[in-house]
């Protein structure tokens, strides 16, 4: 079955791609998760609808629109955060939904049916095309690269604003590079996932790696080994179904379910081995 | 680097309110080389809130505020700080040895000498006694080894002055004798300022005393006369109840 699957092009694509995506979601999932702002993956796959619903309307390339929109609303969150004080929560609340507002209200607006407008909002990945592969590529490059050189400042940052930004670190601007770093991310996961899910993907596979590791850096590796095997395990788990027994499963929703099931093993085995936090 | 005459610390006409309230009012104060001050003054008196506006982290509604002649903002990295309380998640993935590197991170030549960062991060660890736990994580850590912690990652920043908020608060008699001890050291060759609400422990160690309630009462000298602590604190006989060594009274005769 696995040899089948790897001889048609379209999932040796979709492998790549998903095996790709899961650099850029292991390395900024644990920014996120060990920052507490989880939900801010959530918030800005939303926005990023509105520019999907954008794309529809004025007839470019939706995921363009979705990238702006995501882009935009991070640096937004962040220019808000920072100079207004509002409250993180608040500001990833209110661009969750009027991201969604916006694309529901462009797409019904853009004339005649939206196609594969379900893709967008629980994923395609068995459609990407080489294009997308090569995007995905270069984002985990500058992820990587970024994270390389700026890793002890980011982690100062994530662990103890005040005191990184009294001992001179630019706060502010890595925030903003952080924020950006996640809407890039997301933007890319919405071919995986897809908008709905997309917050899954860069929880789970950070939450599994902190069961087995104090240091950040091997975290981040683990979360992108974790965030890999789902995505691979997703693919073959719903080709085999659907060659073998005729049933059609989304990808999306199964990869995002098999790494909840690889979060609860983890849990178990974690707790079996005495390795529960703080004894 | 900066004008070789510049107090470390000027603050002139500080005013700074939070809302209707005032936390500090019309303060004048001068922190120069040689100088060891602790801060008594009740809780809410405003002392974290002195040391914030030092450090930039809060701006004065009024007044200027001078860290060696420059605006707190631009002289970030030469103050050493030791916050009272660890507001970072405890479940946060970061060794102690990592914690205290943070106190390197300032520097703007990023990589020049990681050797160098490597060493000031070990003698830090040393100095605090806290070498044997370098790898374990920082949420792991008792409230005293934690403190500790925290002055380490001050000093591995080689301040040129050190602002500490009630550093010994959760440290047993022993630990905070030998925090003491270092402080002592220290200020031989920085100034530091230090605050606490326990006038007991401040006054074995610093070289002058001020009072804090709102406005600054300070003398320059290590004598805390009934005035200052009456003004600030409203309740004299109360902290002679305490165990205040009587010393540091200048008089005992005019309590009404």
């Amino acid at each position: 079955m696995i040899g089948e699957a790897l001889s048609y092009p379209f999932f040796q694509r979709a492998l790549a791609a998903g095996l790709l995506a899961a650099v850029a979601c292991g390395i900024v999932g644990t920014l996120v998760v060990v920052r507490r702002i989880a939900s801010i993956s959530g918030g800005l796959s939303h926005s990023a609808f509105g520019g999907v619903g954008l794309g529809y309307l004025l007839g470019f390339e939706p995921m363009l629109g979705a990238l702006g929109f995501g882009v935009l609303s991070a640096l937004g969150i962040g220019v808000a955060e920072l100079r207004l004080r509002q409250g993180m929560d608040t500001l990833i609340a209110m661009v969750w939904a009027i991201g969604m507002a916006l694309g529901i209200l462009f797409v019904s607006l853009a004339p005649g049916q939206a196609p594969d407008l379900l893709g967008y909002l629980f994923g395609n990945i068995l459609l990407v095309s080489p294009g997308y592969i090569g995007l995905v590529a270069v984002l985990d490059l500058v992820i990587v690269g970024t994270v390389v050189v700026l890793f002890q400042r980011l982690r100062a940052v994530a662990f103890d604003e005040e005191f990184a930004w009294v001992i001179g670190v630019p706060v502010g601007a890595l925030f903003l590079l952080l924020l950006t770093l996640v809407a890039l991310t997301v933007v890319v996961l919405i071919r995986v996932v897809g908008v709905i899910l997309v917050i899954a993907l860069l929880t789970i596979p950070a939450a599994v790696a902190r069961h087995w590791t104090d240091r950040l850096s091997r975290m981040m590796a683990l979360a992108v080994l974790t965030g890999a095997v789902s995505i691979a395990a997703g693919l073959f788990f719903t080709f085999g179904l659907s060659s073998e027994f005729g049933i059609d499963l989304p990808t999306g929703p199964s990869i995002i379910l098999l790494a909840a099931v690889a979060y609860g093993v983890s849990a178990v085995a974690r707790s079996l081995t005495g390795r529960l936090r703080g004894s | 680097m900066s004008a070789k005459g510049s107090p470390a610390i000027e603050m002139r006409g500080v005013d700074v309110r939070f809302g209707e309230t005032d936390a500090l009012e019309a303060i004048n104060l001068t922190i120069e080389q040689g100088d060891y001050l602790g801060i008594i003054g009740p809780n809410a008196g405003g002392k974290t809130t002195l040391l914030k506006v030092m450090l930039g982290l809060i701006e004065p509604d009024r007044g200027e505020v001078r860290v060696f002649g420059r605006p707190p903002r631009e002289a970030r990295g030469m103050i050493g700080y030791v916050p009272q309380y660890a507001r970072f998640d405890t479940d946060f993935p970061i060794s102690v040895a990592e914690t205290v590197g943070m106190g390197r991170l300032g520097r703007r030549t990023r990589r020049t000498s990681s050797t160098r960062d490597r060493e000031l991060v070990r003698q830090a660890l040393d100095t605090v006694e806290l070498s044997n736990v370098a790898d374990v994580r920082v949420g792991r850590l008792s409230g005293g080894q934690l403190q500790r912690a925290l002055i380490a990652r001050a000093l591995a920043a080689e301040p040129r002055v050190l602002l500490l908020d009630e550093p010994t608060a959760s440290l047993d008699t022993h630990i905070g004798r030998s925090v003491y001890g270092l402080l002592d050291r220290l200020s031989d060759e920085i100034p530091i300022v230090l605050v606490s609400h326990d006038i007991g422990v401040i006054s074995r160690s610093v070289r002058t005393i001020a009072c804090l309630n709102v406005r600054l009462h300070y003398h320059h000298s290590r004598e805390l006369t009934p005035e200052m602590v009456e003004a600030a604190y409203g309740c004299p006989v109360d902290l002679v109840a305490h165990g205040v060594p009587h010393r540091v009274f200048e008089s005992h005769g005019d309590e009404a």
